[in-house]
């Protein structure tokens, strides 16, 4: 049986697939170095994640969905953690058993927007001043003729002088190096307590899996130290129509007269799907495949955008076929549209 | 257009307001150890390099403990180890390698933990703790730690070491990290936090009770006169205001209460406000995003100010009223009980922080300097009662700053404060069982392992050694024995633990593996963080960790 530890760098789902196993302390043994995930499955007992991203915790997950739900057909266990500042979590999928990432997509904290017009127009708070900055003035103006590079000081002091100027035209305080460099970079606090902790209690599960010494935990805990210490676990259930571990097919209810655009927004937004960047294909009523919009494609694919579903062939129940960085496995989507009436 | 933009939510501003020591951190650290000050600030960071602490027993646990303090570069330790190092230990210690077998376990790993930080001092003592306690230099070593972190200690030496440090008025953290058990507790006399950084407060708006410059900016708004670009950048504590202000002139003082008048409340104030709307477009519906946001806000905004009421249970307590001692906290808290019998009128020092809310920056900026200006009007006051005071006993001025007084007039809401007993004392049964009991109604609580825990340290004093450590069979009976005694002793006969757990217990033979050390590890490290630099909430007084079901229970003994 393997272990892999994949490494706790921000790694883009792109990168997963050429990752390098590195090494936990001075004296754990550097494993293998492969250049795709499928060619070492075979070898694979378990697998544990300290990622950085959900993108790629989805494609992890999806992967390890995949070769249970087809052959294969192995049940690959992943135990998960996470942190942030003074909590955690940390998970044990057993693919087809319990509640996968996909199951719970919809936990991952919304992310806060500021609308355009507050930022160019009516700033009230220090971040307001800095996402000017980066957004609008970085643009206009390109110092040092690049783009941001959140890891060069001279980019972050660029901003953050910056961000003071227009901070005093509107009499607002609080701008600092600090939070000008969080905001820019979406910085997350963290503390070496934290990590250990979620850290040991993925490996006390690895452990009690392989050695089969005691029970393994069911299924998802949460931590928190920042008042007493709070640590509870949960059995996380499946969501039954999940993306990536229901073999139930996705059933999506639109507007009549839907345009393409209007469909791939809905996946890129919507808390359930969190799409990327998707490319939709269909199988037409002559049983040919058609491109609807694909990035890749985008010369030949970019009109379809406008028009609406219907125009497109979609008919009530039509299954599209949708493809993204967040899945190994395209999603099948079955359209149904709504009478008029009804939003 | 919507920018999508990910917002840690705690901004420096808020979490870190400025520091009363104002510490000025390097460059080069300030990277260094960024992740971190942003959960600390600079302040915080600054106690932590200032703290000594001394760890007993370089076991596993200790220096996975140790690992989380070095890291984030705590000032030093020192660690007091008389054992040598054994092939056992290099199996489950990630500080001590095998060439290292019979060496000072201490010193041993003192070497590889040093390497996580260079700034950070550490040193060994290869000495019995006994002898230690002994000697008449004891309470002056003692006295340059900041907290002591004991571990691998048996029930004697613990109980020793407990009464020691109660007296030496020391923190003094217990761990242990037993099979598939984990233990922590907390032995601290009295713990101060200002900063506790509370996850959630309600906001202080003052809406119930207005103070003059609230009233003035409040004055200065004429919705009537509005035009709709005016209107719709409104922030809507104008409007929820100028609302309650009417309700005022039908129902008098006071706010809505009930559930029936909130609602009411809300549907006039949406009436009203849809209607004004309405009006700049001849009727025609549209919306506006702070009618929705003073709609949404109604509930919280409306809420009486308050003091809570550990706050004021702060102010009958017998260290605010006494006095005695020159406490910088309890300086502080008298001064505020005065203010909030003076000038407060029965509040709290204005808080000063505005949530964000839909406006034109100007009006939004100077609704906030409303509440700041207040907020320092008010922490002034308060520092004039500590002034007073520090007089009224010839005490030195330098010991409250005016910056310490307008930090913790910002934080006076959420002050915390922790009393404890000492683990001498529970040892010896002294201490409150009470909750223990309830906890035991359900037989496969997690205090069945506290309960354990205390019945194998009794096994050890009575027979040399732990349960399953040298045999487990004979060991399950004898273990049993004893667990009924304590149960008795402390009152619950009627309490019965299960067999299973009995015999797990055996099967752990008081074994420590590594990666649930490193998990109580974690946790105890952050608790002395929180001690030393006096921030956060520690734990009051008692965890115990299931790593087979990856659980915490708190208890206070």
């Amino acid at each position: 049986m393997c272990i892999f530890r994949i490494g706790r760098h921000e790694i883009d789902v792109e990168d997963i697939t050429n990752f390098t196993v590195k090494s936990v302390s001075k004296r754990a043994k550097l494993v293998t170095k492969h250049k795709t995930f499928e060619s070492i499955h075979q070898d694979l007992g378990l697998v544990v994640c300290g990622l950085d991203s959900v993108v790629a915790r989805r494609w992890m997950n999806s992967m390890l969905v995949s070769l249970y739900v087809d052959p294969p057909n192995k049940q690959i266990p992943l135990i998960d953690g996470g942190t942030e500042g003074f909590k955690g979590n940390a998970r044990i999928i057993i693919p087809g058993k319990s509640a996968c990432i996909e199951c719970t997509l919809n936990l991952y904290p919304p992310q806060v927007n500021f609308p355009l017009c507050t930022i160019a127009q009516t700033p009230r708070l220090p971040e307001h001043c800095i996402e000017y900055v980066r957004m609008m003035q970085w643009p206009a103006e390109t110092p040092f003729g690049k783009d941001i590079d959140g890891d060069n000081p001279e980019h972050i002091q660029w901003i953050f002088e910056k961000a003071l100027e227009r901070g005093s035209q509107y009499g607002i305080s609080g701008i600092t190096y600090r939070l000008t460099q969080g905001v820019v970079k979406n910085i997350i606090p963290a503390v070496a307590s934290t990590n250990a902790v979620i850290a040991a209690a993925c490996a006390t599960e690895v452990f009690k899996l392989v050695s089969g010494c005691a029970p393994i935990m069911n299924n998802y805990m949460v931590f928190n130290d920042a008042d007493g210490i709070y640590a509870y676990t949960y059995e996380q259930e499946k969501k039954k129509d999940c993306m990536a571990c229901s073999l139930e097919s996705q059933i999506i209810t639109l507007r009549e007269e839907s345009t393409l655009r209007e469909l791939i927004d809905y996946l890129i937004e919507s808390p359930v799907y969190q799409m990327r960047s998707p490319g939709v294909t269909m199988v037409t009523a002559e049983g040919r495949n058609k491109t609807l919009y694909m990035k890749t494609l985008r010369e030949h694919t970019e009109a379809n955008l406008s028009k609406s579903l219907k125009d497109l062939g979609v008919r009530e129940g039509t299954e599209v076929n949708v493809t993204d960085v967040t899945s190994l496995l395209p999603c099948i989507l079955k359209i149904y549209f709504d009478s008029p009436m009804t939003s | 257009i919507q920018i999508k933009i990910s917002l840690f939510k705690m901004s420096l501003t808020d979490s870190c307001p400025n520091s009363p020591n104002s510490a000025v951190i390097s460059n080069e650290k300030s990277k260094r150890y960024d992740r971190q000050l942003r959960l600390w600030g600079d302040h915080g960071q600054a106690a932590l390099e200032l703290s000594h602490v001394c760890l007993i027993n370089a076991t596993a646990l200790g220096t996975e403990i140790l690992k989380s303090l070095v890291q984030p570069g705590i000032g030093g330790f020192t660690i007091i180890d008389w054992e040598s190092v054994t092939e056992e230990d290099v199996g489950n210690n990630f500080f001590l390698t095998v060439d290292q077998i019979g060496q000072n376990r201490g010193q041993a790993a003192t070497n590889l933990i040093l390497e996580l930080n260079p700034d950070v001092n550490g040193k060994c003592i290869d000495e019995q703790l006994t002898s230690i306690l002994a000697s008449p230099d004891a309470s002056g070593m003692f006295k340059r730690f900041n907290i002591v972190i004991a571990n691998g200690l048996n029930e004697k030496l613990l109980s020793q070491l407990s009464s020691y440090l109660w007296d030496l008025s020391i923190p003094l953290i217990i761990c242990r990290s037993y099979g598939l058990v984990g233990h922590i507790r907390i032995q601290i006399k009295e713990h101060c936090v200002i900063e506790s950084h509370p996850d959630s407060s309600l906001d202080d708006l003052r809406l119930d009770r207005p103070f003059p410059g609230l009233v003035k900016y409040m004055n200065e708004q004429n919705i009537e006169t509005m035009d709709k670009a005016t209107f719709t950048h409104t922030p809507q504590l104008v409007f929820l205001y100028k609302a309650l202000e009417r309700w005022r002139q039908d129902k008098g003082d006071g706010l809505p209460m009930s559930r029936m008048e909130k609602a009411e409340f809300k549907a006039n104030l949406e009436e009203s406000l849809r209607k004004k709307l309405s009006s700049y477009s001849n009727g025609e519906y549209s919306d506006a995003e702070n009618i929705d946001e003073c709609l949404k806000a109604v509930n919280t905004a409306l809420v009486p100010t308050k003091i809570p009421s550990n706050i004021v249970e702060l102010f009958s307590d017998e260290a605010c009223q006494k006095l005695e001692t020159p406490s910088k906290f309890w300086i502080m808290v008298r001064a505020l009980k005065d203010f909030v019998n003076k000038e407060g009128m029965k509040a709290l020092p204005v808080r000063g922080s505005l949530p964000d809310m839909h406006s034109d920056s100007e009006r939004y900026v100077s609704l906030q300097n409303t509440y700041r200006h207040q907020a320092t009007l008010d922490a002034d006051a308060v520092y004039k009662h500590v002034l007073r005071i520090l007089d009224e006993r010839g005490w030195s001025h330098n010991l409250v700053t005016e910056a310490d007084v307008r930090f913790f007039s910002k934080n006076a809401h959420a002050l915390r404060l922790q009393r404890g007993t000492s683990y001498a004392a529970e040892i010896a049964l002294k201490t409150d069982v009470q909750t223990l009991g309830c906890l035991l109604e359900d037989p496969d609580s997690d205090a069945v392992f506290y309960v354990l825990l205390r019945a194998a340290d009794r096994f050890e004093t009575e027979y040399g050694s732990y349960p399953g450590s040298l045999e487990v069979d004979v060991d399950v009976g004898r273990l049993k024995c004893v667990l009924v005694r304590l149960l008795s002793e402390w009152g619950l006969s009627s309490v019965s633990i299960k067999d299973e757990y009995i015999h797990e217990f055996c099967r752990y033979g008081a074994s420590e593996i590594h990666s649930v050390a490193a998990f109580v590890g974690g946790c105890a490290a952050q608790e002395v963080i929180k001690i030393v630099t006096h921030q956060y909430v520690p734990v009051d007084n008692t965890i115990i960790y299931n790593a087979m079901h990856q659980t915490i229970l708190s208890l206070k003994m």
